[in-house]
This record gives C-alpha cells, structure tokens and sequence, in this order.
C-alpha cells in the first residue's frame, strides 16, 4: 500500500514535467501548425538559465592553491558570500528559485526570436520540412551550451530548506514509510500552478479566447478579421516560456547536460500525441497518465511478472490508446491527420 | 478492377494540382535536347546513377571519402533512405520507426551466419524477409492510423523493439555489445557442406570475403538494383495510386476503393528494403547493435531524406550520403589536420582560420551539421535535388512559376 | 603467410575485377590492396608511423573523450621527444629513446564513436582503411571497447582499449589483439569488498540499482560476490534502463524494503542523476535496522563525480588512478598535463596515455611493428612509473595487474579539482584472479589483414 501511494506520487511528479512539456508543444501545434523538434531544447536551455543563474550567485574570488603549482587550482569562496555573510549563502542556496526571474524574461526572448526569425517563415511549409529546420535548432542550440557548459552534467542544488524528505505519511496518519523528497513535492505544487495559470489565461482572457477559436478553425477565425498569425508570436513565446521554466525547475532532480532536450524531445511528442492533437487537456491529462504508469510498471513485483515492462510502458500505453482511441484522449478531428 | 480505378486516378489528377506536379519527379540527369519519353530519361537516369555509383572510388577521392567502409556506408545507407522514401515520398506516411527494420535485418543477417552458413545470400533472404514480417506486423497495427498519430505509432513499436533488443532480449541480441559472428556457432548448412573457415568470419559470396572493396561492389550493385525497382514503382500505375492516396485519400476511398492493403504493401516493400540495407551493414560488418533501432536512427534516415529531397528519387540517397559525410570526415578533423590543410596559408592567417574553423569540426561536427540543415531548408525548399532542379530550370530560362510540390502539402 | 594464401590472393584478385565490372578506373586500387593483404595491415613505409585515437566527442561521454584525446595528444608528444617528457622519464623499463617509434615520428588521427558500436567500428574502419593508423585506442564504454576489439582481431590492428570496465573486455570477449590497461568489475568487487566490511561492518543488506546492460550486470555480480562473501545479504536487485533520467520510481522502494546499503551499479549520467536523486529522497539522513544508511558506487570517474556535486561526498567506491596519487609516475604525468591543459588529467587520461606509451615500447622492444611481435612484447610484460606502480600486462587475457585505489568523494575539497580522496590503495596480490573464470580465447596471433 505505502509503496502504491509513492509510487502514484512519483507518477504525478513525472507526469508534472511531461504535462509542462507537452503543453508547451500542444499550443504550439494546435495554433501554429508547426511541429516543433526543438520544443525540447526550450527545455534544455530553461535548465542552464537556472544552472546560469547559479553560477552568476556564485561568482566567486579564487583563492589559489599553492600545494599545486603545476595548474590553477583554487578554492572559490563567491562574492556574494564574502560581501553579505549568512544573507549570501542564503541567497545562493535559492538561486533556483531565483532562476524564474531570469528563466522568464530569457525564454520570452528566445521565443520571440525564433518565431520571428525563423519559425514564422514555416507556417505554410510542409510538416517535414518544419521537421528538418527546427530538428537543425535544437542540434544548434544544444552544441552552443556545450560550447559553453561542456558535456558533463552541471549539478544545481535545491535549497537546503527543501533539499531532504518530507515525511508525507506522518502528516496523514499512514506511517513513517511515506516520505517524499521536498523538492519533488515544490515542483508537483509549481506545475500545477503554472498549468492553472496558463488554462485561466486561455480560457478567461480574450485574448485566448482568440487562440482557442484559432485552434479550432482558422479559416473562420480569419474570415472575421482577426489576424492570427499576429498572435501567434505570443503563443508561442508562452509555449518556450513554460518550456523553460518546467526546465529551471527541473535542474535540481536532473543535472542539466546539453543533452537533455533530446532526452525529453520523444516522450514530450508521444504524449502530445496520445492526448489528442490540439488537446491541451488531453495533453495534461495523457502526461499525468503516463507518469503514474511508468511507475507503477517499474515495480519489482510487475517487473518480475513482466520483465522489460518498464522500459516499454510508455511506448505499449500509447499504441493501445491510439488503437482504441483513434485521436488520442481528446483530440479532435482533422489536426494534422495527413 | 484496378484498372477502372486508375481511370479514376487519371481523371482525379487532371484536377489537381499536387498529384500532377509530383508525378514530374524525374531525376535531373541527363541532356534534354530533344523531347524524351519519361522511359527514355528513365534509362538515362539508371545509366548515369550506374555510373556514378560504381564510379565513386575514383570521384571521392579528392573529398577524403574514397575508403571502403564509408562508400558502403553511403550505398547502404541510400538503399534505407531509397526504400523509406518510398513510403514517405509516395504516399505522404511519415513513419518514425523505420530503423527497426534496419536492426532487424541486422539481427537476422547475423543470426543467419551464426545458424546457417556464412554465404551472404541466405543472410540478404532471411532478413529481407524478417523484416518483411515485422513490417506487416507494425503496418497492420500503424497503418490504421493516419497523420500524426501514425508516425507516433511507428515511433513507438520501433522504440519497443528497440529497448528490448537492449536489455530484455539480450540472450537473442548479446544487448549493448551487439551480436556477433563467433568461431563456436554452430552453421548447420556449412556444417552439412563441409566448409571449412579460415581465420576471421566475415561474409562471403563464393568464397569471396565481402568486405572492402567487394563488399563495396556488391552494395553498390544492390543499390542500383533498388534504385531501378524504386524508379519502377514510382512509374507504375501502382506508384500513381499511391500518389493518389496521398494527394486524396477521402477521394479514393469515395471511389469505392480501400487504400489499406497497397499502402500496406507499400510499407511491407519498404521495411524490406530497410532489411536488405540491415543485412549489408551486418555483411560488411559481421556485428549487429541495438542502436540502429534507436528513434536517433529513424530520425536519421527521416532527416537524410528530407535533407536530399523527399518524392524525389536520388535526393534521398544523396542525402544519406552527406550526412555520413559529416558523421565520418567532419568528426575526424582535428586541429593538427586543419593546421596542415591550410599549411599552404602566412602563418599567422593560418592560426586565424584554424581557430575560426576548430568549433566547427572534430568534436563540433554536429553543430555543422545542424547549421546545413537549416540552410538548406531555409534556402532550398524542397531539399537539395529540389535546389538542383531550380538552378537548373533557372539557368535555362524557364521562368515558369512552378511551385514546388512540397509547398503544395500546406499545413494544416 | 603461406603460399597457400598467395595463390588463393589471385583468385580473389580475378573476382573482384570482375566484380567491379564497368568501373576499370577503380580496378588499380585493388591490385595494390591485393598486393598488402598479404602483409599485416598499415605497416608504415614512410618516415611516420599513424596512431588512431578514437573518443567520444557527440553524446553524454563527450568530456570524457575530450580529456582522453588530450592524453593522446601528449603521449605523441612525449614520445617524438617533445614536451618534458612526462612519465617516460620515469617509466621501465623503457626503450623508448623519444624520436617516435623506431625512429619514425608518431601521426595520429581522431575519430568520434559516439558510444555507439556502430558509430565507434566506422570510424575505427576510416582510420585503418583509409588513414592507415597502425594501432588503434581510446574509447569510453565498454560495449564499444568489445566490438573496436574485434575489429582489430579481424584487420589485424593492435587495440589499446581506453576506459573501459566490464569483465568481459578482457573475460569472455578478449582477443589477442586487445590490451587493456583500465581495471574491470572484478576487481573492483575485491578491492571495494573488504573495505565496505571495515567501514559498514559485515552484517548489511545491500539494494543493486544497475543499469540495464552488459556492464551493468557484470558489475552487479562482482560486486554482489565480493560482498556476500564478506556476509552482506543481497536484499534485491532491480535493473532500471539506460539513460532513465528520473530514478525516482526505482529509489522508492529502496526505503521500504529492509536494505541498508544502495548500491548504484550506474556510470556517467545515469550516476549523477541516481546518486542525487537518491540523496534528495533523504537516504543519507536514514536509519534502517539501526545502521546509518549508506550508497556505495563502485566505479567512480571524476567526471561524474564533478557532475553529481555535493552528492558525492564521503560515498565509496574504486578508481584505476588518481591524481593525487603519490607516485613518480603519477606526479610526472599531471604535471606535464597540468602544464598543457590547466587541469590535472581524468583517470581515463592516464589510461590513455599509458596505454599509447605501451603500446610504443613494445614496438621498439619488438624492434619491428609486425603485430605478432608487437603483442609478444607487451604479453607478460612488468612495468611501472606509469602512474599506477608495479603493473602486469598477464599474457593469458592482456588485462592490466595492478593496485586498485579505493576512494571516497572528498569532504572538505582544498580546490576546485580536489574531489575525490584516496582511501586505500589495494595491493595486486588481492585483486589478481585466475584468467580461466571468465571463459573466452584469445584467438590467433596471425590474422590475414586488412
């Protein structure tokens, strides 16, 4: 029992990062038009603003090590700690937190930038070619940040208030097994929030009353009178903002490497795809979904009946519900079924 | 039947403006000095592709990529992209789980020299035929979908395929290390035969080792074998069909017509030829990894074809060619080899161009890589044949404001 | 080679033109290959002799390959007697006279394997088919070391596996044309065993964490072996897929399950991630079964360890060499890296530059560069000053004997590149196991080459 509830936790925990990816990339999609391979490099560089941010918090005066004499080798105290104390080190140890505040304005320019530069001269081109040039960004970007990071994963810390086990069990009266890693919890609590945020802006605004009725039928959207593809460059800055911040966020539970985009780029499409083409909610809903099945089909007692399960869950999910459901969990018609 | 159907195909095409344009996908090779008929050009195509294809020894050189392994890279890897562009370039099914078929050719070629014999040509039939069924399997389940939810589809089984053959089915794939040729296999047929091997296993047709430059011919003749069958489909009034389906597929099936079993034969020929270029990566090279099943790999062969021009018949290949270009010749420049390629520079301009050059190659191959893809989508859309035929229609004069047939495919 | 293979050589000649058919402006390259592959492959004619130093540059390893092409680029150094000379200085016995290799200046090539087999035997093939390397190394995993290795066995060039640390390079898969220097799994099991004993004491429940492939397993059961042993029960053992990322679903049950140790059978990125993870979910804060909760990971890089932080610090494991070793070899060797790159070299550097400096005595022992001799001279060969102290290169499986270092992420780091300490060095003597338990052969020494 105990194992099943942190299992279902570990699902929502993943199915928080996929549903912020694939959210991102839904919009994208459905308003757009444009399939997008490098949604998950958006999501690599969220992560290297907050490993960015950290080292900006930790630039630090070099002490230098005379014991070694043959190379540089130093010891780093950051000036921030030197200048202000405890206040200092209080301030580095929530440079994740604090990594939001430049993740956003960041990603709003990348985003901006590449609508304008490159992704809006793609709109009326084939899928495949949107395929080709946007596969080629994220090849880009991600050799760019190994220019600047290197290969090897970059360890950022979650704040020390935050970085042990909650003893979620006790708080309900189930027990002491029941613990759960603070920042997990922190970062279930901030997917959820900026999937609500992003929903009321969608739903109540005009805004994305807009969008929404994009989604549906661009044609009559135009035929009113409403030029969406000006809105377009918003939409899409949105989808790289969520992007990066579901990346900065993530960077204490993953150690961000160039890589990591790629790593997230199949699975964020599969589960685009299994909640229906142009379904926001069936978006969130198919990441919560398969996040809580590929924890429970990493169980030892389902592994020892199905051996290999784990590594396939996600991929046999997705066949059966595309089987079933013809268009995913919701998706409508006629979005990019040729 | 089928021929009232193709009628209707005929018909259908005169109203559109697609399907007339993609069925003037013909290579540009070739002089035009007098009107040909498509099989005239079609000839000269195939003689002119022969020629070039057994001629690359000669022609490579100046470029550093006339060694063995890498000319049968590019012949292999052409007849994959060759047979995945059937698929895609004709009826528009985008599949993104197309390097499954390449490792199980792989697997079974192998597995053919481990059982059977060290001829190769049980090995091209066994797995040929494979890849063959898993093609029915995964196009049975993946052709009920279209769009989209087909190439996750596709994508998904081949990333089964492809986790499995890592770790769970190691006893069949020998996992990470790749399965390979081993002195203590049994080889019933050359057991039965009496023939004896001699010092490293390798792949033979007759006694002779198909590595080097005999492996490289015998790619070669099978890519011009494929290339000619492709060129055969394509004209065929099958191949029409298939347009057909892609350029409307609601149209065919208003006509009374079920699309299903010709695109299902259309997936099962391409999954074999994926097959056949498995089974020469595993003749040339007697190992079969589980990475060639990755989605990195299907990827590969979606971009090489889009890179070279999808629909069109020799882009694919050629853009199998430049990618493992890259992936062989770019990654192995160093900054030792840059410094002696401009040794014929002032020194100090020397060091300039080297240090501009150094993030770009070694180690940064594929931060070129990436900057041509989007050049080339950027400038030539269409891919690179399709940039070829606009210079070439430019430089005639013909001024005619044909749009190219992808610009056609609007999204949705 | 016997007349026998000469005759044979002609038919083969006919075959082939033949088979190239129309293209008779190709033909000529086949009389000249023809003409060599009676020889042994890539026997330098010049005044250079072509090395190929094949790393991952692309992927997650491709620091690690970077570290390794820059130990590469040194030993050349060194050995056409430029540089101070780093560890040749106290390397021996030593014939090396630094003017190359039989006084022919060392070339090298570079290629990317971006860990991938495939990737790392086409690259291999380029620099054996057409830069002409006579010996082929580096590499970063131990599925690409084996299927580099017999490659080498099928062309007849000399493989110097770089890190590579699965029993079955040298185990089940050795060829005779493969060296490795890089310890394997085994030893880490013995060396790290007995160390766990004193540290945890001997009544433990151990939870494996491995990843799901060769190596993997191979280190899983050594380790598993070494332990039970020493009386540690070994709770369960879960396999969790390559490059998973997020662990979280495979910690959770660590908790709960009665263990007391974890142990991360996981390497790069998969280490990093596994090891933080398991420290967020508050493993090291624990108590179970009245011990305090312990992670152990066997084998450590610096790298990883680099990349994992402060999640390192005080958790065990093993490692081929450090930095900080106090050696001659080892203080030869990073000075002069140091002084090159600003950095002290990666255990897989040493491995490398060891493996390069190897592999040139042997041909200057050999006098000659015909493979057979070449491998005849490295077989059973005792050496030390590399770094590592007295070594053995055991004739029956080519795998490297010698003191295996059990370390400890460092606590209090002095400098930015002080992470890992060095807890014990274990002596050979106990690490030495008997070549027949892995099974395998070694195959020829002839091979008809390329």
């Amino acid at each position: 029992m105990d194992a099943l509830i942190l299992q279902i936790l570990n699902g929502l925990d993943k199915g928080a990062a996929y549903a912020l990816i694939a959210l991102g990339l839904t919009l994208v999609f459905g308003t757009l038009g444009v399939v997008n391979f490098a949604h998950g490099a958006l999501f690599m560089l969220g992560a290297f603003c907050a490993v960015t941010m950290q080292k900006l918090l930790t630039l630090s005066t070099r002490v230098r090590d005379e014991s070694i004499t043959f190379f540089e080798a130093y010891k780093e105290v950051p000036y921030l700690e030197s200048w202000l104390g405890d206040t200092g080190r209080i301030i580095i140890d929530y440079s994740v937190p604090l990594s939001i505040l430049l993740t956003i304005p960041v990603m709003l320019l990348v985003g901006v930038v590449m609508e304008r530069g490159l992704i809006r001269h793609f709109y009326k081109r084939s899928h495949a070619e949107q395929i080709l040039v946007t596969f080629g960004l994220a090849i880009v970007l991600q050799e760019i940040i190994k220019a600047i990071f290197g290969a090897n994963p970059v360890p950022v810390p979650a704040p020390p208030a935050v970085a042990g086990s909650a003893s979620i069990g006790e708080w309900f009266g189930l027990g002491p097994a029941i613990s759960y890693p603070w920042w997990r919890l922190v970062y279930l609590g901030f997917s959820l929030v900026i999937l609500a945020a992003v929903f009321a802006f969608l739903q109540l605004t005009t805004f994305g009353m807009t969008v929404r009725a994009g989604m549906r039928d661009r044609e009559t959207v135009g035929l009113l009178g409403i030029d969406i593809e000006k809105r377009f460059i918003i939409v899409f800055a949105l989808a790289a903002i969520v992007a990066g911040l579901a990346g900065a966020m993530y960077a204490p539970i993953l150690a961000p490497n160039y890589h990591l985009g790629m790593d997230f780029l199949v699975i964020s499409f599969v589960v685009v795809v299994v909640g229906g083409m142009g379904s926001l909610g069936g978006a969130v809903a198919a990441g919560f979904l398969l996040g809580i099945l590929q924890s429970f089909a990493s169980m030892t007692e389902v592994k020892s009946i199905l051996p290999g399960i784990d590594q396939i869950i996600i991929y046999l999910v997705a066949v059966v519900i595309l089987l079933v459901r013809p268009r995913g969990l919701m998706g409508r018609s006629g979005i990019m079924e040729t | 039947m089928v021929k009232k159907v193709i009628q209707k195909i005929r018909k259908a095409a005169i109203s559109d403006p697609d399907f007339e344009v993609s069925t003037r996908q013909l290579p540009p090779r070739g002089p035009e000095t007098k009107p040909m008929t498509p099989v005239d050009k079609d000839w000269i195509a195939i003689v002119a592709f022969t020629i070039i294809i057994l001629a690359m020894p000669w022609w490579l050189q100046p470029l550093g990529a006339a060694y063995p392994d890498l000319m049968q890279k590019f012949a292999i890897y052409g007849i994959f992209a060759l047979g995945f562009n059937l698929l895609f370039g004709l009826t528009g099914y985008l599949s993104f789980g197309h390097a499954a078929f390449l490792g199980v050719g792989s697997y079974a070629a192998v597995w053919s020299f481990k059982l059977f014999t060290m001829n190769i040509i049980p090995a091209v039939l066994f797995a040929m035929l494979v890849a063959g069924v898993l093609a029915v399997v995964i196009g049975f389940i993946s052709l009920r979908r279209s769009g989209i939810y087909f190439s996750i589809l596709t994508l998904a089984l081949a990333q089964m395929c492809y986790n499995l053959a890592y770790s769970v089915l190691t006893p069949i794939t020998n996992g990470e290390t790749g399965l390979r040729v081993l002195r203590d296999d049994p080889r019933y047929l050359d057991a039965a035969f009496g023939t004896e091997h001699q010092g490293v296993l390798l792949g033979s047709l007759f006694g002779e080792r198909m590595v080097g430059y005999p492996g490289f011919y015998l790619c070669a003749a099978l890519l011009i074998i494929a290339f000619y069958i492709a060129l055969r489909i394509m004209r065929s009034p099958y191949g029409m069909m298939l347009r057909a389906i892609k350029s409307n597929q609601n149209r065919m099936i208003y006509t009374g017509f079920n699309p299903r079993p010709y695109m299902l034969t259309i997936f099962i020929i391409s999954g074999m030829y994926a097959g056949l270029a498995g089974a020469l990566l595993a003749i040339t090279d007697p190992l079969a990894g589980a990475e060639r099943m990755q989605w990195t790999a299907s990827g590969e062969v979606v971009l090489m074809t889009i890179l070279g021009g999808a629909g069109t018949i020799s882009g694919p290949i050629l853009g199998a060619a430049i990618i493992k270009y890259f992936e062989n010749i770019f990654s192995a420049l160093n900054d030792s080899a840059l410094a002696s390629a401009f040794s014929f520079l002032p020194h100090s301009v020397q060091e300039f161009v080297v240090t501009i050059l150094s993030p770009f190659v070694g180690e940064g191959w594929h931060l070129t890589l990436g900057l041509l893809f989007m050049v080339i989508v950027i400038f030539l859309p269409g891919g690179i044949m399709e940039g070829i035929r606009r210079t070439y229609r430019f430089l005639r004069g013909h001024g005619r404001g044909s749009k190219s047939q992808t610009d056609l495919q609007a999204a949705e | 080679m016997s007349t026998n293979d000469r005759t044979s050589l002609s038919r083969r000649s006919l075959l082939k033109a033949s088979a190239a058919g129309a293209s008779v402006l190709a033909a000529p390259h086949f009389f000249i290959k023809g003409a060599y592959a009676a020889e042994y492959c890539n026997m330098p004619t010049g005044d250079t002799v072509t090395l190929g130093f094949n790393v991952p540059q692309t992927g997650p390893y491709a620091d690690e390959g970077l570290d390794e092409l820059k130990a590469f680029q040194l030993a050349v150094k060194h050995l056409n007697g430029e540089g101070d000379g780093g560890a040749l200085n106290t390397f021996k016995p030593s014939n090396l006279k630094g003017n190359g290799i039989l006084g022919k200046k060392v070339a090298y090539v570079s290629g990317d394997t971006q860990t991938k087999s495939d990737a790392a035997r086409a690259s291999a093939k380029r620099m054996i088919e057409k830069d002409g390397a006579l010996m082929i190394s580096g590499g970063s995993s131990s599925g690409v070391a084996v299927a580099v290795q017999s490659l080498c066995q099928e062309t007849g060039v000399i493989f110097m596996a770089g890190l590579t640390h699965s029993n079955d390079t040298t185990g089940k898969d050795k060829r005779r044309y493969g060296f490795r220097h890089f310890f394997n799994a085994y030893m880490s099991g013995q060396a790290l065993g007995p160390i766990l004993a004193q540290e945890y004491g001997k009544d433990r429940k151990a939870y494996h964490l491995t990843a799901d492939y060769t190596w993997g397993w191979t280190q899983e059961e050594s380790i598993k072996d070494a332990t039970e042993k020493l009386g540690w029960e070994t709770v369960q053992t879960v396999r969790t897929p390559l490059g998973a990322g997020d662990f979280s679903q495979y910690l959770t049950p660590v908790l709960n399950s009665g263990a007391d140790v974890l142990i991360l059978n996981h390497y790069g990125s998969d280490m990093v991630n596994s090891l933080r993870q398991a420290v967020q979910f508050g493993m090291r804060e624990k108590q179970v079964n009245g011990k305090d909760f312990q992670i152990v990971v066997p084998l450590y890089s610096e790298l990883m360890a680099m990349g994992a932080g402060e999640a390192v610090k005080g958790i065990l494991g093993t490692a081929n060499w450090n930095w900080q070793l106090d050696n001659d070899g080892t203080k030869a060797f990073a000075k002069s890296f140091g002084q090159e790159y600003g950095q002290p070299p990666s255990q897989a550097a040493q491995t490398c530059y060891a493996q390069t400096i190897l592999y040139a005595n042997a041909c200057e022992t050999a006098g000659e560069f015909t493979p057979p001799a070449v491998i005849k001279a490295l077989e059973g060969f005792e050496f030390e000053g590399l770094g590592n102290g007295k070594t053995l290169y055991r004739a029956e499986d080519h795998q490297c004997f010698k003191p295996v270092l059990v370390v400890k992420g460092k606590e209090n780091p002095s400098n930015q590149f002080d992470i890992l300490e060095v807890v014990e060095v274990v002596p050979t003597e106990q690490v030495t196991y008997d070549p027949s338990i892995f099974g395998g052969e070694l195959g020829p020494y002839e091979v008809q080459g390329c």
